[in-house]
């Protein structure tokens, strides 16, 4: 008797644990990202007045998606930007895999890079790429150098051999 | 009227694929019969025990061994037959076959006409004109998963393998459009994964293709010079081509003959005006999952846009 609740329970524990993989692998199709409404400003100066406003939590509308992340790695390679960047290794561009970023790793940065440009080579992009998709990269380039969460980063890529992107690896 | 039927054969091979589905269906329908008829017997017998004489065992050894050599034999028929028909589809001896790439791509076929003189390749998509009674050989393979091209009317299916290239020959011998369907599961959208094979007199294939090679026709008036600029400015020309614009995507269908074509994302939507501008709005909701974006352009903007598609014939 004691055995068998035993095991209920375990089940039970089982089941709700596992509906914590629910939101890895959430799909919106339609409709703009969240989280690119919560806009918050990227602060290029320490200095602000009246003392600093307590930081705000910095994230993307597609942070730990599992799907987003392998969409991004995908639109990655059709928007060529291994035309510069390569592999996340750099060669014209900088090295996406590092741990260093001239303009900032957070988000809204790197959506700010893709979107704005930057000076030396990297084109404007906004406009051009819809938004949901600029998402969809910058949760990508996150996750090249370790900054995405190691179990939403993709084990496999769809796209075999042939039109294969850089695996991003956790750190 | 586009037919999609193995048992409506259009060309050598569906014919000799549906003459082999129908022997199958008479031999195993003679078995099954036979089976039953020999059931029923066998229950009818079984009630009235005392009835019929009981068979000698050496009696049954002999009708089981001769209901085994019954069953090889008749297998080893199907086999033939099997092999044969195998044999026959796989074999044409024609000198000048028409050479076609096709990609499977989730979730819509893209198709290369390939030829030994550069000016007469072009590409397109979903939609695959092939000239009546000359052998059309396809080369396919995939760019992303494993989808399988299968136009019942005209042939088997073949499977299209990412990073490898499979070979099937076809030939149609009866004008006519032949509904195709991607048969092997390939994601969200595999149900939407149509294309249709219009056969066509040699004449009326060499007016397309001469069509279909021709760059996009320039844009004529006001409102299709600014669907134009709109098409090569906006998200479109990062993923889609029209020949003879700075539009050069290479990851979408190719766009510069699109108003030629029946249908709208891969056998999805007829090509009308309005299918079209519902398309380029919000394809999210028509086909979910699938790799357009939803483009929220101005009304004026999305006319002029829709003037200028519907005017590349």
């Amino acid at each position: 008797m004691r055995r068998g609740r035993a095991r209920a329970a375990g089940i039970v524990v089982l089941c709700v644990a596992a509906t914590g993989g629910c939101w890895r692998e959430r799909r919106d199709f339609r409709g703009a990202p969240a989280a690119a409404a919560r806009w918050a400003p990227v602060r290029v100066d320490p200095l602000q007045p009246g003392g600093p406003l307590p930081e705000t939590a910095q994230v993307g509308p597609y942070e730990s998606n599992a799907w987003a992340i392998a969409e991004g790695q995908r639109l990655y390679g059709w928007y060529n930007c291994s035309g510069c960047h390569f592999a996340g290794g750099g060669g014209i561009g900088p090295p996406l895999m590092d741990d260093e970023w001239i303009y900032g790793s957070d988000p809204q940065n790197i959506h700010a890079t893709i979107v704005e440009g930057r000076p030396n080579g990297m084109p404007s992009f906004g406009g051009h790429i819809p938004d949901d998709q600029i998402w969809k990269i910058t949760a990508y380039v996150r996750s090249l150098s370790g900054l995405e969460r190691p179990d939403a980063v993709p084990g496999r890529t769809d796209h075999l051999a042939r039109n294969s992107q850089p695996q991003p690896r956790p750190r | 009227m586009m037919l999609q039927s193995a048992l409506d054969p259009a060309g050598p091979q569906s014919a000799r694929i549906s003459h082999l589905w129908w022997v199958f269906l008479a031999v195993c329908t003679v078995v099954y019969v036979l089976v039953l008829v020999l059931l029923f017997i066998g229950v009818a017998r079984g009630r009235r025990p005392s009835a019929a004489p009981r068979a000698s065992e050496a009696g049954l050894t002999r009708a089981v061994a001769a209901a085994t050599a019954a069953t090889v034999v008749t297998l080893f028929v199907l086999l033939a037959a099997s092999v044969a028909t195998g044999r026959a589809v796989s074999e044409h001896d024609d000198p000048d076959p028409l050479y076609i790439k096709l990609t499977g791509h989730q979730w819509w076929w893209q198709a290369q006409y390939k030829d030994p003189s550069p000016d007469r390749q072009f590409e397109t998509a979903n939609e695959i004109h092939i000239p009546v009674g000359r052998p059309v050989i396809f080369i396919v393979g995939s760019a992303d998963v494993i989808h399988s091209f299968w136009v019942p009317s005209l042939h088997g299916k073949v499977d299209l393998i990412p990073t490898h290239e499979n070979t099937l020959w076809l030939r149609a011998d009866r004008a006519g459009t032949y509904r195709g369907q991607c048969a092997e599961f390939c994601g969200l959208q595999h149900a939407h994964m149509a294309l249709l094979v219009v056969a066509e007199p040699p004449a009326a294939f060499e007016a397309w293709r001469r069509d279909q090679i021709a760059p996009a026709r320039a844009a004529d008036t006001p409102e299709r010079r600014h669907g134009e600029r709109l098409f090569t400015s906006l998200p479109c020309a990062l993923c889609h081509a029209i020949r003879g614009t700075p539009a050069g995507g290479r990851t979408a269908p190719d766009l510069t003959h699109i108003a030629s074509r029946l249908t709208l994302a891969a056998g999805t939507l007829p090509n009308t005006r309005g299918h079209l501008a519902a398309w380029i709005v919000d394809p999210q909701r028509i086909k979910p999952g699938n790799a357009m974006p939803e483009n929220l352009i101005a009304a004026e903007d999305l006319q002029s846009l829709l003037d200028y598609l519907g005017g590349l014939p």
